[in-house]
């Protein structure tokens, strides 16, 4: 193998390893608004996914019968509404199953895993129970290629572009927003951030609307690069949990953190390894640091 | 309109009488032996669910669940067949009764749904399951009550039980002359082998490096397996662009299928630039990659709706009559409606619904109508059937490209490549 060969697969592997973390960041994130913030291990995560990637295929048969010629630039717009669409149904959610189970954690792990399942089954009885594949803009298919054999695939670049924006404005309506101000006064102390008069049932509401709205982005986003099915949800439910749990619950970066160290463990044991073999390795990590520290990468500073 | 004699009671004489004569259609059909009726006694005699007019037969697919994307065709296209047997009058003078059940993707229900349908439901047969686990599960169960199951996916092979009659390829019809055709037609010596990890793509792969490295004198430069539901391949598709295979052989199934491809697609490896041929992608699995990640590269089945054969005009002409002109057909769409009319066939010529009978009749039963062409049933219970190779084209239909000339005989314990 030549000099330039091992360049260029050095390029893409680093990109594969970059563009996992995207994806797995992106999963995680609004997981972790919502675990982390909130306390609530919404196993119904996975769906919400599904939403914004029924999302957006709605929108690109929609494009297509009415508007063919806004093929190319439906996408951006449709990811917006899969944002807003979860988010709404998120909303719902809260007010209708939440917020009547917020004292008992266990019931609302049981209480969203058959939610997940209904709505599973509500995305068969409605789009059927064959996977679909939305029309994707020409722009986001192939890849960029800068020199002969070194492929850059779009859609990575894509999702990672939109992973940055996404945590980003996160990170900032948490820590600069008036939201993120009852947030982070709520987790800290729930009684107290009643007592100064912050309404924590609004503020409940809305982060895990917003979480649930984040995860529609994220489903919206794998379209790219996965399945549009009624169980597609699923195929990232376990992944998000674990980037969530070894982060840290409570803690955003740990979250980052945590996805790049997942992303980067795996990808690169997957190009040595066998598939399979790179899974046990990653997991066996995972599984000794939690050992050794029990409430993830990064704890949040909360008294308890 | 009432009359005033509505409400008095029938005398005991009158009323035998009219019993009489209601029970005298019967009588006359049996005894006179109308049409190919023949007594429920003499077709069944082991305690089916069958009368004079009917014949109860289960089916058992998932409905629901992970795998109802794939089972939803075997679903309709099984229901098609019966109701096309029935509209010709159903099998030995009895129309066809369906009892639904779901296996809900669950293979322990699949278990207890079969122990239901054979032990209360007393059906005559069963069609139904999809996945090689599923298949396992009810196996014991379809022996120990002595059912008939007919099986519609193309599977590992490694398998023949006189209670299971199996209507998709067995993994050597489906690999062999595939990689045959990949040599000589493609000029490929070195494969790269991929599947998910789990029996079928296991066992595939297996006969597969058997055949390449000692019949074809060719060199496997990578085997990789990802587990189920993977949907990052970033990292292998630069381990195959480093190993520079002649051809990807793929066996990934799936949530995992759809990623595999959008991502060689995204990576740069297209049809145009690679040859890539799968044993896992089908008109059904078409829909959810979409046409133009798939195009150009190869698949090998049994079956391609677009297949030019009178027979198979017809079925995609019914069946989209049926269930609407989107419906597509896959292989085991299709291996799923030669189902009931092998049963149909089998049942006609031993003259009974006993499973033994039907059984023993099964081997040399041929179908000249199946869409696929012609199948015959071997001794082993499996077909044999032709084998084929098509391109996928953008617009996510197939064009065949290659047939093999002689019909392949199934051969489910092969020598050499265990």
């Amino acid at each position: 193998m030549s000099f330039d060969e091992i360049y260029n697969i050095t390029l893409m592997q680093g990109f594969a390893g970059l563009s996992l973390f995207a994806v797995l960041l992106l999963m995680g994130l609004g997981l972790a608004i919502i675990f982390g913030q909130m306390g609530v291990i919404n196993m119904a995560h996975g769906e919400f996914m599904t939403i914004g990637a029924y999302t957006i295929f709605l929108f690109s048969s929609l494009t297509e019968s009415l508007a063919p010629g806004l093929v190319q630039a439906y996408f951006p717009f449709a990811i917006v509404c899969a944002f807003l669409v979860a988010f709404g149904i998120g909303w719902l959610t809260e007010w209708a199953l939440i917020r009547h189970l917020y004292k008992r954690p266990l019931d609302t792990l049981l209480a969203t895993w058959g939610l997940s399942l209904g709505m599973q089954q509500v995305f068969r009885s409605t789009f059927g129970p064959k996977e679909v594949s939305p029309t994707l803009p020409d722009w986001l298919m192939g890849s960029w290629s800068p020199a002969e054999g070194l492929d850059i695939p779009i859609n990575g670049m894509f999702v990672l572009a939109l992973t940055v924006v996404v945590t980003g404005s996160v990170l900032i309506a948490l820590y600069r927003s008036r939201w993120g101000l009852r947030v982070r006064a709520t987790v800290s102390n729930r009684a107290m951030a009643n007592a100064t008069g912050i309404n924590t049932r609004r503020t409940d509401r809305l982060t895990f609307a917003i979480g649930c709205g984040i995860a529609g982005v994220a489903g919206a986003a794998f379209t790219t690069i996965g399945s549009t099915g009624p169980t597609s949800g699923s195929l990232y439910i376990v992944d998000a949990f674990l980037v969530v749990t070894f982060g840290g619950a409570a803690s955003l970066w740990g979250t980052v953190v945590s996805a790049f160290g997942i992303a980067q463990t795996q990808s690169i044991s997957e190009f040595f390894l066998s598939g399979s073999m790179a899974k046990v390795l990653t997991l066996l990590l995972i599984v000794t640091i939690l050992m050794m520290r029990p409430q993830g990468l990064f704890a949040a500073k909360v008294r308890r | 309109m009432s009359s005033k004699y509505d409400n008095v009671p029938l005398s005991p004489e009158r009323r035998r009488l009219l019993q009489g004569l209601a029970a005298l259609p019967l009588f006359g059909v049996s005894k006179l032996g109308f049409g190919a009726s023949l007594p429920t006694a003499q077709v069944n005699t082991t305690g089916l669910a069958i009368t004079d007019t009917e014949v109860t037969v289960g089916q058992l697919h998932s409905a629901t669940g992970t795998m109802a994307i794939s089972e939803t065709g075997s679903i309709q296209a099984e229901q098609l067949a019966i109701d096309q047997i029935n509209a010709l009058g159903g099998i030995l003078g009895r129309k066809i009764k369906v009892i639904k059940e779901d296996g809900a993707s669950d293979w322990p229900t699949f278990a207890e749904k079969s122990r239901k349908l054979l032990v209360n439901d007393k059906v005559a047969t069963v069609f139904g399951c999809w996945t090689s686990a599923s298949r396992k599960a009810v196996l014991p169960i379809f022996e120990k009550e002595n059912g008939l199951l007919y099986y519609p996916t193309f599977y590992e092979g490694l398998e023949q039980s006189k209670n299971v009659i199996y209507t998709g390829q067995e993994a050597t019809q489906q690999i062999i002359w595939g990689l045959d055709w990949a040599q000589k037609e493609k000029g490929a010596k070195k494969f790269f082998l991929v599947g998910s990890d789990y029996i079928w793509p296991r066992t595939s792969m297996k006969i597969a490096r058997k055949h390449i490295e000692n019949f074809q004198k060719g060199r496997v430069v990578g085997e990789e397996y990802y587990p189920l539901g993977n949907t990052n391949f970033n990292s292998l598709i630069n381990k195959i662009k480093v190993a520079k295979p002649d051809c990807i052989f793929a066996a990934v199934v799936g949530g995992s299928n759809v990623a595999f491809y959008k991502q060689l697609k995204a990576a740069g490896i297209t049809g145009a630039k690679q040859f890539l041929l799968t044993l896992s992608v089908t008109e059904d699995e078409m829909l959810g990659i979409g046409g133009e990640n798939f195009a150009g590269f190869y698949s090998s089945m049994k079956y391609f709706q677009s297949l030019d054969n009178e027979n198979n005009k017809v079925f995609v002409e019914s069946f989209k009559k049926a269930y609407g002109p989107k419906a597509v057909i896959g292989d085991v769409t299709q291996a799923a409606y030669l189902g009931p009319w092998l049963w149909k066939a089998a049942v006609e010529k031993a003259g009974s619904f006993d499973v033994d009978k039907v059984v023993a009749a099964s081997p040399g039963i041929e179908l000249k109508t199946a869409p696929e062409g012609y199948v015959k049933v071997h001794d082993n219970h499996h077909l044999y059937s032709k084998a084929r190779i098509a391109q996928g084209q953008a617009d996510g239909t197939f064009t065949v490209v290659a047939e093999s000339s002689d019909l392949i005989v199934p051969d489910p314990f092969p020598k050499g490549y265990q």
